[in-house]
């Protein structure tokens, strides 16, 4: 068989941060009851005109200067029309002619050393309502809360080359995205959503194959697996002497294949034209200036400076950072209990290990840095031992227990007491008889075997370093 | 007396010094409604319940010094494409027929706040795309000079009930002409203003870059107080322009000494009526009279305007109205077959000739492939008209033009050849191109008797310019009532 190489590039949509909509004031709270955020403008009511939210041109503007793009000084919607019940205008305002930002790239890290995947465009445009079909009734019932929050748009160049490329680079941007606090990116929720254009051409050759655009990818262990099938589709097609369609493909995660939706021929005249309703968006120097003063500290300046302030080594940095939520945390707990190595410590093992357990993002994480700052100081205190801290912690994690309260509750504070211990180790050292002959007898391995006794006789909360001592005195 | 046959601004005042209630005032308009409408066909939509509501309020605020307007207690119509809350608004259109609006546009509620009574909601050609209100889905409104006439349009209606004084005044819209035009068939005074002075929030949109709101009434004095109450800078419509003046009744003065008035030769040729043309001709000699320069000049451009406005117009208004669909109001076919079959059902159905003509008309152009050679073209165009009358600015304070090329032709004539029907608006679609604000004015009669309209535009922001000029001339005539006003209480 020939050698094959893929060629993909990604059309990223992601939702922004902004308590309003893009157009109107109704708000973009996640969740609401059906169509209670809403109103004539974002519902399309007759008469109803919109207004542009400064804050989503300032987010659009932080992540194309993150991505090193070039600003558009003067940018302008555009209308797109098509119709759809989701959509209540009809048309859709949305960026084609002035996109707000051009010609940027972002930065990989791929087994093979860095790579650039250049950024065609940033453009930004509303989101559309959401359809549900009552297949009882045979009916379809619209909610717009979702329309009109605002989303960007966001095109690379076809320079991906493989799906972990790809991965590194949604990756990459949903870091910066998340760290500019523009949105936060949450491929499950929708907030971040993925078009895989995708072709697949012989090594070497010089111009493009045909592609395919595969659209509904909410993971990315979907959109992994989607390139995986689809550039094995398109080589067995080209294998067989048969050519690909240029079509737009949509994956179904239960079947992990994907079906054709709509060729190229089908393909909609959106009849774009510039939206008169609004003006276009000047952006001064002095603006984009003022965006950059208040860009945050991004994900390199932060690995940078966890190295050197708290002398975490780079490995460790690198995944305390990788999430802005978790280094948030990690700050957060640092700045309570001055301790960033034992921080550091819970995050990189129990809290990494619990993730991976429940199958969960780092920007999910919901418990407050103030409660393991206060486990971490509850352990150095001996109120409770290391044993104790581990089972404290999950609670922590899961369900954000104040640990003070909680060990009170559950009566897990260490047993300090000596004389207590004493009497327990007395107890358990009559019990075992030939533990305490085979230890006297120069078996080390029985000393342990004592202390797990005793352990276990005071549902583990004695203090370790006392049972040590008293266990030592006593055979 | 027929307090319709008042000004508005007079009528006001009566009520002001407490010679009329403001239920008198409005039980007359009703009243007038009532003897006239069967001949006139002004209205989609009397509302005689909230109307005499509204009287109690306004009388009741008035009492008490809270509303001491030239407005207060005055009733008006609105054109039937402005959101009223709670009261019917159509645009003349099935589509709309059932559409009850969850709140009112920008200009009617500084009428409102002003102490205005809302009487109705006048006929229009349907979505405003025609130029007779012949096109409405509810009937054909009479010019009241002649009944066998058109009223001109889009405000047709609005033009009619000021000159049939059903109500002292009125609120049309002017997209390519609408104001002005039916203004002059119908012998009454309309104001297009400079685009973004008056607010758009809540006016359904045709062609949303060339829309504009504007006062019709007896006389000049009345349009410039209309003017003043509804204009303003509105956050919620992102084209509206914050002005540094608006008080445009300082310019009602009789002075026009230095004035300079351009007259383009482009527009007295071929098409202008004879009769016309004297009579706003005859303008010109007035202001002349009174101190004001007069020149002739070369605009140029003006064939290509018609061409222009058309494609613009009707590409905006093809996604302007693409909402209008079945789903969330208005007309919905009663049977259908899927999401598809529905659309196509219900726009077909709502939708009259003229405006399903206007809509493929704009998605035409707009498509690709033909985007550069009509759209961008006529945006061109546009940019190239506005130049124009830059340059025209920099020598002349106004342009003097007709309003129309005839005065009202007979109902029936004109929807029967659609481009001659366009063409009519060779003298008013200009200022919306170039967002100029504009004035028409009556200055005359022709043989049949019709009413004669004669226009003057102004630079951008330079309403009180022609203001001031319409003034001086018209206190060189006395107001015309048409025949239709004299069956009130006189």
């Amino acid at each position: 068989m020939k050698q094959y190489e893929t060629v993909i590039g990604l059309e990223v949509h992601v939702e922004l941060a902004t308590k309003t909509k893009i157009f109107c004031a109704c708000s973009t709270a996640f969740g609401g009851a059906p169509n209670t955020h809403t109103c004539p403008v974002c519902t399309g009511q007759p008469g109803s005109l919109p207004v542009l939210n400064k804050q989503v041109v300032e987010y659009a503007v932080a992540v194309g200067l993150a991505t090193n793009c070039t600003i558009t000084q003067y940018s302008k919607f555009d209308r797109k029309n098509y119709f759809y019940p989701d959509n209540p205008q009809n048309y859709q305002i949305s960026q084609l002619y002035l996109p707000i930002c051009r010609n940027g790239y972002v930065e990989i890290e791929t087994p093979n050393g860095k790579k650039n995947v250049r950024i065609h465009e940033i453009h930004m445009e509303e989101d559309a309502g959401k359809l549900v079909h009552d297949e009882w009734e045979d009916v379809s019932i619209v909610d717009y809360n979702r329309s009109g929050v605002p989303l960007i748009e966001i095109v690379s160049e076809p320079d991906m080359r493989s799906a972990d490329e790809v991965i590194a680079y949604l990756e990459t941007l949903r870091q910066t995205i998340q760290y500019l606090g523009a949105s936060d990116c949450k491929l499950n929720e929708g907030s971040m959503r993925a078009d895989v254009n995708l072709s697949v051409r012989e090594v070497g050759a010089k111009t493009f194959g045909t592609r395919t655009e595969m659209k509904n990818l909410n993971s990315f262990k979907a959109i992994a697996h989607a390139i995986e099938g689809e550039r094995a589709r398109q080589i067995e097609l080209l294998e067989m002497g048969r050519s690909v369609i240029q079509e737009t493909r949509r994956w179904d995660d239960n079947k992990e294949s994907s079906h054709a939706m709509r060729s190229k021929e089908d393909a909609q005249d959106y009849r774009y034209f510039p939206e008169p309703d609004l003006v276009p968006i000047v952006i001064s120097d002095e603006w984009i200036a003022s965006i950059k003063a208040k860009q945050p500290e991004l994900r390199a300046q932060k690995l940078e400076r966890y190295k050197k302030q708290y002398d975490i080594p780079e490995y460790d940095a690198k995944i305390l950072t990788e999430s802005k939520h978790m280094a948030d945390i990690f700050e957060a707990a640092t700045a309570i209990c001055n301790k960033p190595k034992k921080v550091s410590n819970w995050l990189m093992v129990e809290t990494m290990r619990l993730l991976k357990e429940h199958d969960m993002d780092a920007a999910d994480i919901h418990f407050s840095p103030v409660h393991l700052a206060k486990l971490i100081d509850l352990i150095d205190a001996g109120t409770i031992n290391a044993g104790v801290g581990k089972t404290v912690f999950e609670m922590i994690f899961e369900e954000d227990v104040d640990p003070e309260h909680y060990i009170e509750e559950h009566g897990l504070k260490s047993m300090n007491d000596e004389g207590e211990i004493r009497a327990t180790i007395e107890a358990v050292l009559r019990e075992n008889e030939q533990a305490v002959a085979d230890y006297r007898s120069g078996k080390e391995k029985a000393f342990g075997s004592l202390v797990g006794q005793t352990m276990k006789a005071t549902k583990g909360k004695a203090n370790p370093a006392l049972v040590n001592k008293i266990l030592k005195e006593l055979l | 007396m027929d307090l319709m046959s008042l000004t508005a601004v007079e009528l006001g005042k009566k009520i002001k010094e407490k010679e009329v209630s403001v239920e008198e005032a409005v039980r007359a308009a009703l009243k007038a409604i009532e003897e006239k409408e069967d001949a006139v066909n002004s209205f989609v939509t009397v509302d005689e319940e909230g109307a005499l509501a509204r009287a109690r309020q306004v009388q009741e605020k008035i009492d008490a010094g809270e509303l001491t307007g030239p407005l207060a207690g005055v009733p008006v119509a609105i054109k039937d494409n402005m959101c009223t809350e709670g009261l019917l608004t159509t645009c003349s259109s099935k589509i709309l027929y059932n559409f009850l609006p969850t709140y009112s546009a920008e200009a009617v509620k500084k009428l409102e706040g002003a102490g205005a009574v809302i009487i109705g909601k006048t006929n229009m050609d349907e979505f405003a795309m025609g130029s007779t209100t012949e096109t409405s889905a509810y009937g054909t409104t009479k010019n009241p000079w002649n009944t066998a006439h058109v009223p001109g349009g889009s405000s047709g209606g609005s033009c009619a009930a000021v000159a049939a004084e059903e109500v002292p005044f009125a609120l049309g819209s002017d997209t390519g002409g609408s104001i002005r035009q039916p203004s002059s068939f119908c012998g009454v005074t309309g104001i297009k203003p400079t685009y973004g002075t008056v607010s758009r929030y809540g006016l359904i949109a045709y062609g949303s870059s060339l829309d504009q709101i504007g006062p019709i009434a007896k006389d000049v004095t009345d349009c410039a107080t209309i003017l003043e109450t509804i204009a303003s800078y509105d956050t919620k419509d992102s084209t509206s322009v914050k002005r540094e003046d608006y008080h445009f009744t300082d310019a009602l003065k009789d002075d026009v000494k230095g004035l300079k008035i351009g007259i383009p030769r482009d527009y007295f040729g071929d098409g202008l009526d004879a009769e016309v043309k004297d009579a706003v001709l005859g303008v010109a000699e007035k202001l002349k009279e009174k101190g004001a320069a007069v020149e002739e000049f070369n605009l140029g451009l003006v064939k290509y305007a018609i061409p222009a406005y058309y494609v613009i117009a009707c590409a905006e208004a093809s996604s302007n109205l693409a909402r209008f669909d079945g789903v969330k109001y208005g007309y919905r076919a009663a049977e259908y077959e899927g999401l598809h079959n529905m659309y196509k059902k219900s726009r077909s159905e709502g939708f009259g000739a003229e405006v399903k003509r206007r809509i493929m008309l704009g998605s035409f152009v707009l498509s690709s492939g033909y985007y550069d050679a009509y759209y961008l073209k006529a945006l061109r165009a546009k940019a190239l008209i506005k130049k124009a009358f830059d340059d025209a600015f920099a020598k002349y304070d106004v342009i003097l033009a007709p309003a129309a090329p005839t005065t009202a032709p007979k109902i029936g004539e004109s929807l029967s050849n659609p481009i001659q029907m366009y063409l009519g608006d060779i003298y008013t679609i200009s200022a919306n191109l170039a967002g100029l604000p504009g004035i028409s004015f009556p200055c005359g009669t022709d043989s049949k008797g019709l009413p004669i309209g004669a226009q003057l535009l102004g630079n951008c922001f330079e309403e009180k310019t022609i203001i001031r000029a319409a003034y001086s001339f018209e206190q060189t005539r006395e107001y015309k009532h048409s025949p239709m006003a004299g069956k009130g209480d006189r």
